[in-house]
């Protein structure tokens, strides 16, 4: 037994963790209610359980097309480590998340998204085929074309319908490590989605906004806009060698900060010194990857500024219907309440993808970051209902308090991924916290068969 | 790649997990690597991630240490000559069940010294003809003093201990270097379920690095996890009259 949380610290578990290899080995029966886990990067339950199965000595790459660009590797590969084998040999992820941070596995469980949604969709999008570990021991080859329904249920699936052994994908080519980007600032939220919409033929796009701005300001904005550089965008030393990074010194956040570090007034400063970064109008640089993509892993154990408390995340999408008017309502609940985020995130996704469980759908999203206080809780209380009422819905890799009445509402496909899980796990082997929570998995039957390790 | 330019080490026991992370560590060095051991598949798999991640040549070949008659054509059939050769071998055993069961006690004292001398043996003539080459043997800390938990497993270190010693003795002058490794905790799957001292266990990848950084040194003795030196030093100082009466 051993203490186990999610990224944002909150809640704490205790758990039983092995190993995949080990889980593998254990006769079926042993065990009552097991979820997968790999870096444990997902904020919320989602990875919490009695029984915790790592991925992480489970990380071999098995194939690698050089010349087409596919990719065939066990779960527990970590993005940083794949990065740093692909990258100097020209090519890319197809969809990444905002950390390194996590394995392949994990990555098709949440089915993450990208800065490139509106373009190439979520990373489920480009995964050719993967195997599924079921619940009675299998080992299924699943696909568009094979098993074609549990391939849909375990891409975005929450690791509910067993473990992910090995996936295959495209990768993307690239000429160079950097990016060329473009921030533009704009004064409130209607000028971000307008520079939304006209920027759909970029690549990348999204944009930091500041929550606490009120007004004629509310959803004041950097929208950042990227485009993979080529060669002669690149200065003399980048171009030298163009698809190698020297390494950075990374820094490290070494203890939790005491809970009053965050507060109404430092968020309120750090945002309005954000802000004034980037001058008035637009400015471009060449950035390489990491900075572009991954800005928060440069400080290490960075979750530990919001203290021992812990925070919780609130990502949601509103259809783009809706998006227009329901948007600055609940940005302007939010500047309201002045518990203010840290780190606020928007971005306009494109097309929905096929895996039932799937957070991305065609419209706007916001990230929050909120520390767990009670007065945060009835905040994304209220918070819910206003994504309700404008058709939207909430992500589960960052949940770790929503009822399962509104997750029930925002996930229309949720009796199909239910039919097909059950399908392949009649027990209800593979569930965690948060399945249980929503009501995605029945919730625990009284057990006479406790673990008896 | 060519041949003269990159050296190759054989690991013997490879589909460990210690095994897999001192194949990452040679092979991102710019060694050529041949895997050994008794899981060929896996192996094969293994091997496959070092060439996809570090272009470099990597093998595997079907070994297994109890079968010492087979050592002989194992050693000779390899591909190329390795210019070191790393034993990961082990086998913590039950205690319990082989103070019962000589059998099992066997095959604790087999895997751990016995076996080892035979291959070893086959490796340092190889080298001594050849002048070069460096072997590293994996130990343990539990060889350096018997205790009633799992003196099986340590006396059997133990005589491998003293081996890898006496064996470093007669190559010195052929220039061949041994390198003794004697890790403390490592979280393995051996070690699976332990209840190890998280700020005394290592993960297989910090004593792969260390093991790395001894040999390129010239070390005699390693201790992985530097600590273990001075907790061993502890250790071995206590009066087997007080020792005795220790429940270890």
């Amino acid at each position: 037994m051993m203490k186990l949380n999610g990224w944002g610290n909150f809640p704490i578990i205790d758990a039983e963790l092995t190993s995949l290899e080990c889980f593998q080995k254990t006769p079926s029966g042993q065990y009552n209610r097991v979820i997968p886990r790999g870096m444990g990067r997902s904020y919320g339950d989602s990875s919490l359980s009695q029984t915790v199965v790592s991925t992480l000595r489970h990380n071999r790459l098995l194939e690698f097309d050089e010349q087409a660009g596919r990719i065939k590797l066990e779960s527990g590969v970590v993005l940083s480590d794949l990065l740093e084998v692909i990258v100097p040999r020209g090519w890319f992820m197809p969809a990444t998340p905002g950390t390194r941070y996590v394995t392949l596995g994990g990555m098709v469980a949440s089915d993450v998204h990208g800065k490139n949604h509106h373009c190439d969709g979520s990373f489920g999008r480009h995964i050719e085929r993967l195997t599924l570990l079921t619940a009675d021991g299998q080992q299924l080859e699943c696909s568009p074309e094979k098993n074609t329904q549990l391939f849909h249920a375990t891409i975005g699936g929450m690791g509910l319908t067993g473990i992910i052994m090995d996936l295959t994908f495209r990768l993307l080519p690239i000429k160079t490590a950097y990016i060329r980007q473009e921030s533009i600032r704009v004064n409130n939220i209607h000028e971000a989605m307008e520079v939304f919409e006209a920027s759909a033929e970029w690549t990348y796009s999204v944009a930091w906004i500041d929550c606490l701005a009120k007004g004629d300001m509310l959803g004041r904005s950097i929208i950042m806009r990227g485009e993979h550089a080529t060669p002669d965008e690149l200065n003399a030393t980048q171009v030298q060698q163009p698809l190698y990074l020297t390494p950075k010194k990374q820094r490290s956040v070494p203890f939790h900060f005491p809970g009053f570090a965050l507060n109404h007034w430092s968020i309120k400063a750090f945002n309005a010194l954000y802000y004034r970064k980037v001058p008035a109008g637009s400015s471009r640089e060449v950035v390489d990857y990491n900075t572009f993509f991954y800005p928060l892993d440069t400080l290490l154990h960075w979750n530990r500024i919001y203290g021992k408390a812990g925070f919780v995340q609130y990502q949601f999408v509103l259809p783009r219907e809706t998006s227009k008017t329901a948007m600055p309502a609940i940005l302007e609940h939010i500047a309201h309440a002045g518990t203010g985020s840290f780190l606020a995130v928007l971005k306009l996704f494109g097309k929905e993808d096929k895996g039932y469980l799937s957070f991305p759908r065609e419209g706007y999203t916001l990230a929050l970051d909120f520390p767990a206080t009670s007065a945060t809780f009835t905040l994304l209380d209220q918070l819910d209902e206003l994504v309700h009422q404008a058709q939207g819905r909430v992500y589960l890799t960052k949940d770790s308090r929503l009822q399962s009445r509104w997750m029930q509402a925002g996930y229309e496909q949720l009796p199909i991924f239910q039919k097909i899980k059950y399908s392949h796990d009649k027990a209800g082997l593979f569930r965690s916290l948060q399945s249980d929570r929503l009501q995605i998995t029945d919730s625990p039957l009284p057990t006479n068969k406790e673990n008896p390790s | 790649m060519s041949q003269l330019s990159t050296p190759t080490l054989l690991i013997l026991g490879a589909s460990s997990d210690v095994g897999r992370a001192i194949a990452h560590q040679y092979a991102r060095h710019g060694y050529q690597i041949i895997l050994a051991g008794r899981h060929p598949e896996e192996m094969e798999k293994s091997a496959n991630d070092l060439r996809i991640r570090y272009r470099t040549e990597a093998t595997a070949v079907y070994f297994d240490a109890l079968d010492t008659s087979s050592h002989k054509d194992f050693y000779q059939s390899l591909e190329s000559r390795p210019e070191g050769v790393v034993s990961v071998i082990g086998l913590l055993g039950d205690q319990d069940k082989g103070f019962e069961d000589f059998d099992h006690a066997e095959q604790i004292v087999t895997t751990n010294f016995t076996a080892l001398i035979s291959i070893l043996n086959l490796v340092a003539n190889d080298f001594k003809q050849r002048g070069s080459g460096f072997i590293i043997g994996v130990s343990s800390v539990a060889g350096e003093r018997g205790r009633q938990s799992n003196f099986l497993y340590g006396s059997a270190k133990a005589g491998f201990t003293a081996y890898l010693s006496g064996l470093r003795n007669a190559l010195y002058t052929h220039n061949i270097h041994v390198m003794t490794v004697n890790p403390g905790f490592i979280h393995t799957s051996m070690t699976e379920g332990m209840d190890l001292p998280g700020a005394l266990t290592l993960e297989p990848e910090d004593v792969a690095r260390d093991i790395y950084r001894a040999q390129q040194k010239k070390r005699n003795i390693c201790y992985t996890g530097w600590y273990w030196r001075w907790i061993m030093l502890i250790i071995r100082t206590i009066p087997e009259s007080v020792f005795k009466r220790l429940s270890l």
